[in-house]
């Protein structure tokens, strides 16, 4: 209001500017009402004229209240009273000096120095610097300073290097074979070091065994630890060339079997033979019963003029182009058998009587046993030759039959062979000479010899005169049994091997005969056109058997198909070639002969020859169906 | 000794026995370090051969003992199309045979 008056007086002489002013005046004052601030707490009248008392006090509100400190004494915490009540607004820390104090003395002489550094330094102005230094109180006419100044040794480096271990490359495998080959290994270590605590002696033996060691590596790059896979070699080779014999031999079945009716054929597979053989003559065949592919060819000559050294081979079917195992003998192989169970030992009757005793595990070429130098040997050819079963000491034994009619059981006995006299095959007139509590004919020509399938005892011994006597090992003086067979010569008799009283006989009067040996007369006869001289059972049927003959073809018979006629009468050698032995395989459905040429030829059977019999024995139905 | 000796000359017996065989082209000993020792065909083919037989040897031998550690590899025919290799391992050396067999 006071305002307005003042405006109000000076108006007279500033009617523009005041105008002015008075306006704006105005307008403020007319802006001055009250504006209330959106957030101004809304109190009422009363509340506003409430009278609130606020007092001034000199304590710091912040200042904690409830400060307590551990007393010692009493051993607990106790509360302090008395807390520093001073409240810092602001603190600012200044940054002037005293002039007195030391810091402001020595910055004072510090600020002189720099004023005087302009000016050039004279040597007189010692007393200048003594005053400045005035910690360092020295004598101004005597002093000395010193100084002087250790050598320093040139710095070198030395350096040493340490020679590096010797070191080397060593790289290996570890497979689940090495690891399996490391243990046997120390399987073999273990047990050898077990042996040798044992042994004493062994010190000495493993001195000499080394050296010999040591001899054979130095012949390093020595093939002959090559044998065995050579030989596998040899084979796969040979397998390669025979291809289509061995997948013939393994899988060809004839299908025209079906439409031929009864009849069978052979089918041609490999052909055996040794070119240093070839003027021999195959006398005798024998399967190997452990190994159904190996087989034993003697070699030698039927003709009493034409005697010379014999041979025996082993052929694998494995390998036709060459025998497995080759021994040369003195005279002329008749005939040979393999032993059942231990299928090296091979037993070989010879020409001039010898029997010998071959061990295939041994590499020599001469036998283990030979009878040439003990008594009592044949003094004729050896015909037959059969191993027996071990007798009551186990050692091994072999029976044989000869042309000078007696039969002969040899034992082997350790380093030497034995002869137990066991029958001779008599004639019903001759004179006796006793030696020994034998009797001693000048008997028959025996030619054959077979032994029963079970009773082990029994045996049968053809003859030159075409009789076939059954004798038993437990009657020595006497045979049991005599059958009129043949007119000539019987080349071989055979036990069937699944029936007990039949056997089968065959000739060189062109017949094959087939006995039960209760009956006198044979319960069969076939004729076939030239002489016999082979025959044997198959071992899969009772019924089927095969013979051979001098025209070089091999018969087939089937009792339980055919009665009357072979079911194969099938040449398979060239012209003017003699068979003379056949043998059936006991497993594959194969057959081998062997003819006068020193070859072996092996055959397959076609499937109508080898049909099993369904019914339990059939040749006893066949001999018992009424047929003569 | 004379043991070794005889199986020595057998094993030459037989190895000229393989080389005269129908249609065997070549023989090849190799040692356990892959040199041959004795060969029967010339020499570039005879290192090519080895080298690569070798190889192949390890890896059949191993697989074949991978799978059963008591097993081991008797022989290995390497089939083609003009003729058929026979690879046969020994504990220190093998045997490869090359063969034309249908000739």
């Amino acid at each position: 209001m006071s305002v307005s008056h003042k405006v109000g007086t000076m108006k007279s002489k500033q009617d523009e500017e005041e105008g002015l002013d008075t306006a704006e005046g105005e307008e403020w004052m007319q802006g001055k009402t009250l504006v209330k601030p959106p957030d101004q707490l809304d109190l009422t009248e009363a509340e506003l004229n409430e009278e609130i008392t606020r007092v001034l006090k000199a304590s710091n509100p912040n200042a904690p209240q409830n400060v307590v400190r551990y007393s010692f004494k009493e051993g607990c915490y106790k509360p302090i009273v008395f807390v520093d009540q001073m409240a810092i607004h602001f603190e600012l820390e200044g940054n002037l000096v005293h002039k007195e104090s030391d810091e402001g003395r020595r910055l004072m002489a510090k600020q002189a120095e720099v004023d005087d550094g302009g000016g050039v330094e004279r040597p007189d102005n010692v007393a200048i610097k003594a005053a400045k230094r005035e910690q360092k109180l020295t004598n101004q006419f005597n002093f000395n300073e010193r100084a002087s100044q250790t050598l320093n040794n040139t710095p070198r480096d030395i350096s040493c290097q340490t020679e590096p271990p010797p070191r080397a490359n060593f790289s290996a495998t570890a497979n689940q074979w090495e690891i399996y080959d490391f243990y046997v290994e120390e399987l073999q270590r273990r047990e050898k070091s077990k042996e040798k605590h044992e042994g004493q002696f062994l010190n000495k033996e493993e001195d000499k065994s080394k050296k010999k060691m040591i001899q054979a590596e130095t012949q390093n790059d020595d093939i002959s630890q090559l044998a065995k896979v050579v030989k596998i070699i040899e084979r796969m080779v040979n397998q390669n060339i025979f291809d289509d014999v061995a997948q013939d031999f393994m899988y060809f079945e004839d299908a025209s079997d079906e439409f031929r009716g009864e009849k069978g054929t052979l089918l041609p597979l490999w052909t055996f033979q040794y070119d240093k053989a070839k003027s021999l003559s195959v006398t005798a065949l024998c399967w190997n019963h452990k190994y159904n592919d190996l087989f034993a060819v003697g070699l030698g000559s039927h003709e009493f003029t034409q005697q010379g050294g014999g041979m025996l081979l082993f052929y694998t079917l494995k390998n036709p182009s060459y025998p497995e195992f080759i021994f040369n003998t003195a005279s002329g192989v008749m005939c040979l058998d393999i032993h059942e169970h231990l299928s090296y030992l091979v037993a070989v009757g010879l020409y001039d009587g010898c029997v010998a005793v071959y061990n295939l595990k041994k590499k020599t070429d001469q036998p283990i046993y030979n009878s040439r130098a003990s008594s009592g040997k044949h003094t004729s050819a050896v015909m037959q030759v059969k191993w027996q079963k071990d007798d009551l000491d186990s050692n091994h034994n072999f029976i044989s039959v000869s042309a000078d009619g007696r039969l002969v059981s040899w034992t082997l006995v350790k380093v030497q062979i034995q002869m137990t006299f066991v029958k001779c095959l008599r004639k019903t007139t001759s004179y006796n000479v006793k030696l020994n509590k034998c009797v001693f004919f000048i008997g028959l020509v025996g030619t054959s010899l077979d032994f029963h399938k079970q009773k082990d005892y029994s045996f049968l011994v053809g003859t030159e005169h075409g009789k076939i006597h059954k004798g038993s090992k437990y009657y020595s003086s006497k045979f049991l049994e005599k059958y009129d067979a043949h007119f000539m010569n019987v080349t071989r008799v055979k036990w069937n091997p699944f029936h007990p009283d039949v056997f089968i006989s065959c000739g060189w009067d062109w017949m094959v005969k087939i006995w039960d040996q209760t009956m006198k007369s044979p319960v069969f006869t076939f004729e076939l056109k030239t002489s016999v001289t082979d025959v044997a059972w198959a071992p899969y049927s009772s019924t089927v058997f095969a013979a051979v003959t001098t025209d070089g073809k091999v018969h087939v018979f089937d009792l339980n198909i055919n009665k009357y006629e072979a079911l194969c009468q099938q040449k398979v050698v060239s012209k003017k070639t003699k068979l003379f032995n056949i043998e059936f395989n006991p497993v594959h459905p194969i057959i081998i002969v062997g003819d006068d040429r020193g070859h072996v030829t092996s055959l397959k059977l076609s499937p109508n020859l080898r049909k099993k019999p369904k019914v339990g024995d059939a040749l006893i139905l066949c001999i018992e169906k009424p047929t003569h | 000794m004379l043991d070794i000796e005889c199986a020595g000359a057998e094993v030459e017996e037989t190895i000229k026995r393989i080389q005269s065989q129908k249609g065997v082209q070549g023989i090849i000993i190799v040692n356990a370090e892959g040199i041959p020792i004795k060969s029967t065909l010339d020499n570039s083919s005879t290192v090519q051969y080895a080298g690569n037989v070798h190889q192949l040897l390890m890896k059949a031998r191993g697989m074949v003992r991978d799978i059963d550690p008591q097993n081991d590899l008797t022989f290995l025919r390497v089939r083609s199309k003009k003729n058929e290799i026979m690879i046969a391992p020994d504990k220190d050396y093998f045997l490869i045979v090359i063969q034309n067999p249908t000739e």
